[in-house]
């Protein structure tokens, strides 16, 4: 074995060893790696009632009431949803239909109480006039292939 | 080819060659595609106007990583078969990738600010992404610690290779792990899901950067070469003097 052949073992070795501690490493770390839980991971995993976490998903279509400052609203992944409640300014994207992300914790009613709401941007991009014309012929499917993360697959 | 390469002269020739072609592509890929995407491009149905930033955010991403991937496989090149000009393409290669990432970052927060409502979270895609900025500085930092540019060169090569493993992170942190950051809009396996009129700015600015990327990389790998040069002359003078 030439020594060129030794060095080129030995730095794919290196990579392929830290690759493999990498992925060893995330996903021990999986839980604590999302941004944010769904309304289906808070049912399943019984998150602690007094623990402080971030829920995601799709604001509830007829959902939002406006009393003041205080806004309710019911965060959905069309399998399961939780009632929230918030007080302050919501960002220009917060709107029915749209994806959330919320910071709080739940009340003993099981109802979400957020200190902060964010919205959360899909990854389409298209000028308003072709968003109109999709709506207009029937083409449109509202937070369809997008926001694959907030919405449970088999809902 | 490959061990034409090795003769630094011969590589400043070609550099020389290329040069002119790379600084073509770079000038008018950025202006026709930032002029077009800044100026005549339409707006999006849910961000309005602010989608622009991403003609300046999502090209800097890219060479980000892009300009990161060519220096980890220019030092597994150096370390392997000893090539020194690998060494100096990696090196000179760091503070250009290291400023685009920077604008990557800086232009989120100024986007995320009006369309999240945070200038920075800490979800995966972001903090890979500040983590590659720090893996950059630790690489120039460490160019820096050594007086033998041999030694320095080593340890630096091998810290290029250990952070390419955040690579395939920042790419797929967005599908492995809920994120704030959106999935990826146009490489992925159903095809772009942006509109071709905002697509096709995007992709000629990113076609520009990368050939301002090749332009600044012709002159500041000739500076390495010149300055090793100029090293070794130095010490052969002093060695000269010494003799005498």
């Amino acid at each position: 074995m030439t020594r060129k052949r030794k060095r080129l073992l030995a730095v794919l070795g290196l990579v392929g060893g830290l690759a493999v501690a990498a992925a060893l490493v995330l996903s021990a770390f999986n839980d604590n790696l999302v941004f944010f839980h769904s309304p289906s991971d808070v049912a399943e995993k019984q998150l602690p009632a007094d623990r402080r976490f971030r829920l995601g998903g799709l604001v509830e279509q007829g959902s939002v009431k406006k009393d003041g400052l205080n806004t309710d609203f019911i965060v959905t992944d069309l399998r399961n949803s939780i009632p929230v409640r918030y007080t302050g300014m919501l960002p220009d994207l917060f709107r029915e239909g749209q994806g959330v992300v919320a910071n709080g914790r739940l009340d003993a009613q099981g109802r979400f109480i957020a200190s902060e709401v964010l919205a959360k941007h899909d990854e389409n991009y298209m000028p308003p006039e072709v968003a109109e014309a999709l709506k207009k012929s029937g083409q449109w499917h509202e937070k369809s292939g997008d926001h694959n993360k907030l919405v449970k697959p088999g809902s | 080819m490959f061990h034409a390469l090795a003769n630094p002269a011969r590589f400043l020739r070609l550099m020389a060659v290329i040069r002119p072609w790379a600084a073509g592509v770079a000038i008018v890929g950025l202006a026709a595609g930032l002029g077009w995407g800044l100026l005549y491009s339409p707006p999006d149905y849910q961000q309005g106007e602010t989608v622009r930033i991403m003609y300046i955010h999502v090209p800097a991403a890219w060479m980000g990583m892009f300009i990161y991937a060519a220096m980890a496989v220019a030092s597994a090149t150096a370390l392997i078969w000893r090539h020194p000009v690998a060494e100096l393409v990696a090196k000179a290669s760091a503070p250009v990738g290291a400023v685009f990432t920077l604008i990557c970052l800086l232009t989120g927060a100024l986007w995320g600010k009006p369309m999240w409502g945070a200038w920075w979270v800490w979800d995966a895609r972001l903090t890979s992404m500040l983590i590659l900025f720090f893996i950059y500085l630790g690489y120039m930092a460490l160019w820096e610690a050594f007086d033998d540019p041999a030694r320095a060169g080593r340890a630096a090569a091998i810290l290029a290779l250990v952070g390419a493993v955040n690579l395939p992170i920042i790419k797929f942190s967005v599908d492995w792990w809920n994120t704030m950051h959106q999935p990826a809009s146009v490489l992925t396996l159903a095809g772009p899901k942006i509109h071709p009129d905002i697509l096709w700015p995007l992709l000629i600015t990113a076609l520009g950067a990368k050939g301002y990327y090749v332009w600044l990389l012709t002159l500041r790998v000739r500076a390495e070469i010149l300055s090793r040069q100029a090293r070794i002359l130095r010490f052969a003078a002093a060695t000269d003097r010494r003799a005498d």
